[in-house]
C-alpha cells in the first residue's frame, strides 16, 4: 500500500490518482475509528477538514503504527477537534498550547509518535512562540497545520494567514497585515522536515504526512485548506467545490516551480507543494537529552 | 547574649557592604558556623537582587539556642558595615548596646562614636594579598568580639566553603581577624 | 543525611524529587529560580528529565503534558508568570490531571519588585483560573516544611487528581535554615491502580471517593481528554444528564476528603480569649509575637494553616467559638482575612497587613493585642 501511494505520487498530474477501492477496509486504523463516539463530526458539510483527516490515518496506517503509540494533540479550533474522532491517545488542550502540551507528552513517552494537530491561528497566532521553539529544539513532534486563512469556529475573524486585502469579520475593510509563510517560518525555525500540500491534493498529503511522521525531529505539514462558510463568504469566492477547485489551480508542484526561470519564480503567486525542507543531520532533542545529559550524569 | 522583647536566647547579626564584598557568603558561613558546627539553631536571610549588585547588599543571620521564629534581624546585636552607603542605611537599627564594627578606611563613621573601627579591607590585602578576603577577616573580628559562635565553628564553616587550594589563605585571614579584635579589646 | 543548612527553595525541589517526580519545565523567574536550577541539576542524576520552555503558559502545559505521559511533574514560578500559568491550571483542574505548580509569592501586582516578599497571591492561588474548579494550595513556614508540604502537594496531587499549588514565598523560600532530609527511600506517596480492562476504561467515571483511577498515555488505554466539558468517557458533552453528575463529582471531591486534605498547627491555651491566625512566613511572624506575649502572661491561641486552600473552615470556626478576637497578620492587605470574616464574622477579625515587600513585625501582632 505504503509503495502504492508512494510510487504514485511520483507523477505530475494528482487529479488522476484514486485510492484502491477497498482502502477503507483494508486500512486497520479506520476499523478502529472511534466507534463510541457518535459521528457525523462538528465540521461543515464540504469543508476540508475531513480530508486532511482521512490522509492522517491513511499516513499512520502506512507507517503500520500501532493505535496504542500514537498520540494526537490539539489546541482550540475546527480543526483542534479532529482528534477526538479517532481511536488513539488524544489530547484536546487550550487554545495556542498543543505544542507545549505535546513537548512534555514527547519527553515522557520517548517512543511514542506525538502529532500536534492545529490551525493557523492556533499555532501561529496565539501558539507561535510555541511553534518556533518546538522547531529550535527539533523535539520529534509532528506539527500538522491546516491552514484556511481564517478562524472558522468563531466565525472568520483574520488570522496570521489571511492574505493582504481579504475581507474577515475584524478586517472589514481588508486586511493590512501581511501573512506569514508558515513553512519558511518553520524552516528558519529549525524543522528539520517541512511539507506543503492542499486538501484538494489528498493523496499527496498522505505522503508527506507518512515522511513527517517518518521523521525523527520536529517535522512540519502545511495543509491547505479553505473555509467556505466564513471566509469564503466574506471574500465571495464561491461554493465548498470552488474553493476546491482552486486550490488545484492556483498551487504548482514544487518540482515544476524549480523548472521555472528565477524572474517566473519571483512572479509566482500559486502555492508550491512539495517538500521543501529536509535535514536528517540535526540530532532530535529528545534523543539529545538522553546522550548528552542522562547517560552522561552519573545516577544516584 | 542579649534578650529581644522578652525573647531570651536570640542573637541577631547583620553584615551589610556593597555587592562583591562577599557579605552574603559570610552570613551563610556565619549560619553554618552556628548550625552545622555549633549544633545550634541559625536562620540566615538576604537580600537580593538589583539591591546586591553594586548598591548596598546585607545578609542576617539570627542565632539561638531554640527554635527561631521570626527570620529577620529587628534590632541588630552586631552590625558590619564594609561600606558607607551599608553603614548609612543599617547603622540605625543597632539595638542599644549592641556592637557596630565597620571598616575604618571606607566607613565615616563618626555620627557613631562607639562604632569599632578596624582597617578590614587593607588587612585583608596585607595579610593574604587579596581583598576578596575582607569577608573572612570581618568573620574572624565579629566572633572574636561577640562569641556568637566558637572560633573552631567558624573556622571549620570558613574551610568548608574555601575553594581547594585557598585554605591557608582563608585560616590566615581568620587568624588575622581574631588577632586585630583581641587587640581592640585589650585596648579599650 | 546529615544536617545542612538550605534554602527553602532548594528543600523544594528535593522534596520534589523525593515524592518521585520525574519531569520539570520552568521558566526562569525570581525568586523561584532555584527551584529550577537545583531541578536541572539533579533530576538527571534520578533519570528525571528537566527542560526550561519559553514561556510560563507552555511551562505548565508542559507538566500536564508530561504527567498524561506518566512522568509526576512539577513547575515553579512566581507572581507575573503564575499569572501566566492561571488558564492551564483550570485545564488540570477540570481534566483532573495531577501536577504541583509552585508559586514563590514576589511583590505584584505586575512586574512589582521582584526581589521583595509578599502573600499577594493567595486569592489567586484559589480563584486565578476563570470558572468554578476544585484546587489545593499549601503553605509551609520553615525550610524543613517547604520539603515535607512538597511531598504532601505530590501525595495529594495523584491521590485527588488535581493541580496543588505549594504557595510559598520569598522569605521561606530564600531563607536557609539546616535541615536533615529523610532517606527518600521511606518516603512513599498514592499511586493510581486501575482494575478495569482498557476497553472498559472510564477516566472521569463517578467513585466511591470521587476520584477515578489514572492511567497515562500509552499503556493500551487509549481515550480523550478535553477542557471542554465531558462525559465520563472524556467526550465531549453538551447534555445536562450527563454534565451533572460529572460536575457534582469534580467540583465535590476535595469534600469528601477534606479532613486529610486540611493540615493546621493548634497551639491552644485555656481560657485565651485572643488568637492570632497565620500562616507561610507571616506564621513565624505570629510565633516570635504569641511567645513574646505568652512570656508576659497573656494567655494567646496560635492557629497555623497549612493548607490554605480548601480553607480549613472547621478550624477556624471553631477558633471563633473560643475566643473573641483573631488578629491575622499576613504580606498583603488582608487576602486571607476575608476568608476568615467569611467563616467567624467581621467583628472578631483583627487584620495586620503589610504590602510594601517588608515582613510584619511581632510589634505589629502585638500591639493588636493591646487593644
Amino acid at each position: 500500500m505504503t509503495d502504492h501511494i508512494l510510487e504514485a505520487h511520483d507523477l505530475e498530474n494528482h487529479e488522476a490518482l484514486i485510492p484502491p477501492s477497498n482502502w477503507f477496509e483494508r486500512s486497520e486504523t479506520l476499523q478502529k475509528l472511534r466507534k463510541n463516539k457518535k459521528f457525523p463530526t462538528i465540521w461543515c458539510a464540504g469543508c476540508g477538514l475531513g480530508v486532511v483527516m482521512g490522509a492522517l490515518i491513511r499516513a499512520i496506517d502506512h507507517l503500520g503504527l500501532k493505535n496504542d503509540d500514537v498520540a494526537l494533540v490539539a489546541g482550540i479550533g475546527c480543526t483542534a477537534r479532529m482528534p477526538v474522532y479517532m481511536d488513539f491517545n488524544t489530547l484536546h488542550t487550550t487554545h495556542g498550547r498543543a505544542l507545549a502540551f505535546a513537548t512534555g507528552l514527547k519527553i515522557a513517552r520517548p517512543g511514542m509518535k506525538v502529532i500536534a494537530i492545529m490551525g493557523d491561528g492556533d499555532a501561529l497566532a496565539i501558539g507561535g512562540n510555541h511553534f518556533i521553539h518546538a522547531a529550535r529544539r527539533n523535539i520529534g513532534i509532528t506539527a500538522l497545520v491546516v491552514n484556511n486563512s481564517i478562524y472558522g469556529m468563531t466565525g472568520g475573524q483574520y488570522s496570521p494567514t489571511t492574505p493582504l486585502g481579504k475581507v474577515a469579520t475584524t478586517a472589514p475593510y481588508g486586511n493590512v497585515e501581511p501573512p506569514f509563510p508558515i513553512c519558511e517560518l518553520a524552516m528558519a525555525a529549525g524543522a528539520t522536515y517541512v511539507a506543503r500540500s492542499t486538501v484538494y491534493h489528498a493523496l499527496e498529503l498522505d505522503k508527506f504526512l507518512t515522511e513527517a511522521i517518518a521523521q525523527d525531529g520536529f517535522s512540519v505539514v502545511e495543509a491547505v485548506s479553505y473555509c467556505h462558510t466564513t471566509y469564503g463568504r466574506l471574500n465571495r469566492l464561491g461554493t465548498a467545490a470552488d474553493m476546491m477547485r482552486a486550490l488545484k489551480d492556483n498551487s504548482i508542484a514544487k518540482s515544476a516551480y524549480d523548472k521555472l526561470s528565477p524572474d517566473e519564480q519571483h512572479a509566482n503567486t500559486k502555492i508550491v507543494r512539495g517538500v521543501l525542507h529536509q535535514n536528517n543531520t540535526r540530532m532530535e532533542y529528545t534523543r539529545m537529552y538522553e546522550q548528552q545529559i542522562l547517560t552522561r550524569v552519573q545516577s544516584v | 547574649m542579649t534578650t529581644l522583647q522578652g525573647l531570651p536566647d536570640r542573637t541577631e547579626i547583620r553584615l551589610a557592604g556593597e555587592g562583591g564584598q562577599g557579605m552574603i557568603l559570610a552570613g551563610i558561613i556565619l549560619a553554618e558556623a552556628a548550625s552545622i558546627y555549633d549544633g545550634k539553631n541559625a536562620v540566615q536571610t538576604q537580600s537580593y537582587g538589583p539591591e546586591a549588585r553594586g548598591g548596598a547588599s546585607k545578609s542576617e543571620v539570627v542565632i539561638s539556642q531554640g527554635e527561631i521564629d521570626h527570620p529577620e534581624v529587628l534590632k541588630a546585636d552586631a552590625l558590619i558595615a564594609l561600606s558607607q552607603e551599608a553603614y548609612k542605611k543599617f547603622s540605625q537599627d543597632v539595638k542599644p548596646g549592641g556592637l557596630l564594627i565597620v571598616d575604618a578606611d571606607k566607613v565615616d563613621a563618626s555620627a557613631t562614636p562607639q562604632a569599632i573601627r578596624l582597617p578590614i579591607t587593607r588587612m585583608a590585602f596585607e595579610t593574604t594579598g587579596k581583598i576578596i578576603t575582607a569577608n573572612t577577616i570581618a568573620l574572624g573580628v565579629l566572633v572574636a568580639l561577640t562569641n556568637v559562635v566558637s572560633r573552631d565553628a567558624i573556622e571549620k564553616a570558613v574551610l568548608a566553603r574555601a575553594p581547594k587550594g585557598t585554605e591557608e589563605m582563608n585560616r590566615a585571614a581568620l587568624k588575622a581577624g581574631f588577632e586585630a579584635a583581641e587587640k581592640e579589646t585589650s585596648r579599650s | 543525611m546529615t544536617i545542612r543548612l538550605m534554602q527553602g527553595n532548594e528543600a523544594i525541589a528535593l522534596g520534589a524529587i523525593a515524592a518521585g517526580c520525574r519531569f520539570y519545565a520552568g521558566y526562569p523567574i525570581t525568586p523561584s529560580t532555584e527551584v529550577a536550577e537545583v531541578m536541572a541539576r539533579e533530576l538527571p542524576k534520578y533519570g528525571g528529565k528537566f527542560i526550561q520552555m519559553e514561556d510560563e503558559i507552555a511551562s505548565m502545559a508542559a507538566i500536564i503534558g508530561g504527567r498524561v505521559g506518566g512522568l509526576k511533574s512539577m513547575t515553579a514560578t512566581s507572581g507575573p508568570g503564575f499569572s501566566l500559568m492561571q488558564e492551564n491550571i483550570g485545564y488540570a483542574a477540570i481534566t483532573e490531571i495531577p501536577c504541583v505548580v509552585v508559586d514563590v509569592q514576589r511583590l505584584g501586582p505586575s512586574t512589582g519588585q521582584p526581589t521583595a516578599a509578599s502573600q499577594g497571591d493567595v486569592m489567586q492561588a484559589r480563584w486565578g483560573t476563570h470558572g468554578d474548579h476544585p484546587i489545593i494550595a499549601l503553605a509551609p513556614i520553615s525550610v524543613r516544611q517547604a520539603f515535607d508540604l512538597t511531598v504532601k502537594a505530590f501525595d495529594f496531587s495523584e491521590r485527588y487528581r488535581t493541580p496543588v499549588i505549594l504557595l510559598t514565598d520569598e522569605i521561606i523560600g530564600h531563607m536557609r535554615e539546616p535541615v536533615e532530609l529523610p532517606d527518600f527511600s521511606t518516603i512513599k506517596i498514592y499511586e493510581h491502580k486501575v482494575e478495569e480492562k482498557p476497553e472498559e476504561y472510564k477516566a472521569f467515571r463517578n467513585t466511591e471517593d470521587g476520584v477515578p483511577p489514572l492511567v497515562p498515555f500509552g499503556e493500551g488505554y487509549r481515550y480523550h481528554i478535553t477542557g471542554l466539558l465531558h462525559d465520563e468517557v472524556g467526550f465531549p458533552t453538551q447534555r445536562l444528564d450527563e454534565i451533572d453528575p460529572w460536575l457534582e463529582r469534580v467540583n465535590g471531591k476535595l469534600e469528601k476528603h477534606i479532613d486529610e486534605i486540611t493540615l493546621v498547627e493548634e497551639d491552644y491555651q485555656d481560657g485565651a480569649r485572643v488568637a492570632v491566625l497565620s500562616y507561610g512566613c507571616s506564621a513565624r511572624t505570629a510565633r516570635h509575637a504569641v511567645k513574646v506575649a505568652r512570656a508576659q502572661g497573656k494567655k494567646v491561641n496560635l492557629l497555623t494553616l497549612l493548607t490554605i486552600w480548601p480553607f480549613p473552615e472547621k478550624q477556624v470556626e471553631a477558633l471563633g467559638e473560643k475566643v473573641d478576637k483573631i488578629i491575622v497578620p499576613e504580606m498583603n492587605l488582608g487576602q486571607l482575612a476575608y476568608e476568615v470574616e467569611r467563616v467567624v464574622g467581621r467583628k472578631k477579625v483583627v487584620r495586620v497587613t503589610r504590602a510594601n515587600g517588608e515582613m510584619v513585625t511581632p510589634q505589629m501582632v502585638l500591639e493588636k493585642m493591646e487593644d
